[in-house]
């Protein structure tokens, strides 16, 4: 019986500096921006996803950020400074993307055009 | 007839299966975005690992030499594989190379520098890997080149190589 008290304790011990690493204000926060960003090392994984060192350090760094009182647009720029655009699922509108983001939008036009002539041309 | 055919074909497809699988288990494929530099300069401070007193790295850049950044950890298997460089690296006279350790417990840290020796002129810890977010790192090894403004100007992602210790060294000498 007393193995089982100390046991609960130690668990509820456990449990409450687990709650006090993330505020939970934060938390969701933390998983919001982390979804955003590619983890550099498993490429296939978000950050929010990946258990990798890199990403677990991120995950890090946005808490500290926002503990901070950074804003998520900091977050993204800080971390887009440091490894470049790759690292967030957004990629912006430059030169470099135009093709990317221009070409679903000229398949569309091109395919309206198609339509168009197939059904009120012909 | 016909079932030898196939047999042969199956035989083929996992030949080929085997060998592109068995080629790729060995290579590391991950992508590295063009841009590899920081353009701002580094500032940090942390524990050193053998005084455990706070330094700020700023304080470690010497302007008369060469300034090397290698982030490592004692539970990194390519980190033994590049530490012959390192060794060669930290015996020149014109470098001035710091290490950081990442995520590591200090007693491996230290273990780890007793048995295949220390190169390093400071060690500072990176308990979080928080530091190495800063310098812009993915993980273990990295080795990153500072020019006197205490910029990064050339980095080099995973273990050093024979020809990056080259390229290093020639840096060195243009250096002086």
């Amino acid at each position: 019986m007393k193995i089982i008290k100390y046991f609960l304790l130690l668990l509820i011990i456990l449990n409450f500096s687990l709650t006090k690493a993330f505020s939970n204000e934060n938390r969701i926060l933390v998983d919001k921006i982390s979804k955003n960003l590619r983890c550099l090392i498993c490429q296939g994984q978000s950050v929010y996803d990946s258990q990798s060192e890199f990403a677990l350090s991120i995950k890090l760094l946005i808490n500290e950020k926002l503990e901070k009182g950074n804003t998520e647009k900091e977050i993204y720029d800080f971390l887009k400074n440091q490894y470049g655009d790759w690292i967030v699922y957004d990629p912006k509108f430059d030169k470099k993307t135009l093709l990317l983001w221009g070409i679903p939008l000229i398949l569309f036009i091109f395919g309206g055009i198609l339509i168009f002539r197939k059904v009120f041309i012909y | 007839m016909k079932k030898k055919f196939v047999l042969v074909l199956l035989l083929i497809f996992f030949s080929i299966t085997f060998i592109i699988l068995y080629s790729s288990l060995h290579k590391v494929e991950i992508y590295i975005p063009e841009k590899i530099t920081n353009k701002s300069t580094i500032k940090f401070s942390a524990k050193d690992l053998f005084s455990n007193k706070e330094i700020d790295f700023n304080s470690l850049v010497k302007n008369d030499k060469l300034t090397i950044i290698n982030i490592w950890a004692s539970w990194c298997q390519p980190c033994r594989d590049e530490h012959p460089f390192l060794m060669k690296l930290g015996d020149d006279k014109n470098i001035n190379l710091i290490g950081i350790s990442y995520k590591d417990n200090i007693k491996n840290s230290k273990k780890f520098l007793n048995d295949f020796g220390n190169p390093f002129s400071n060690i500072l810890i990176d308990k979080n890997g928080l530091i190495s977010i800063n310098i812009g790192a993915y993980g273990v090894p990295e080795t990153y080149i500072i020019n006197a403004d205490k910029k990064i100007f050339k980095k080099y992602i995973g273990p050093l190589k024979e020809k990056n210790y080259l390229e290093i060294m020639s840096l060195s000498n243009e250096n002086n």
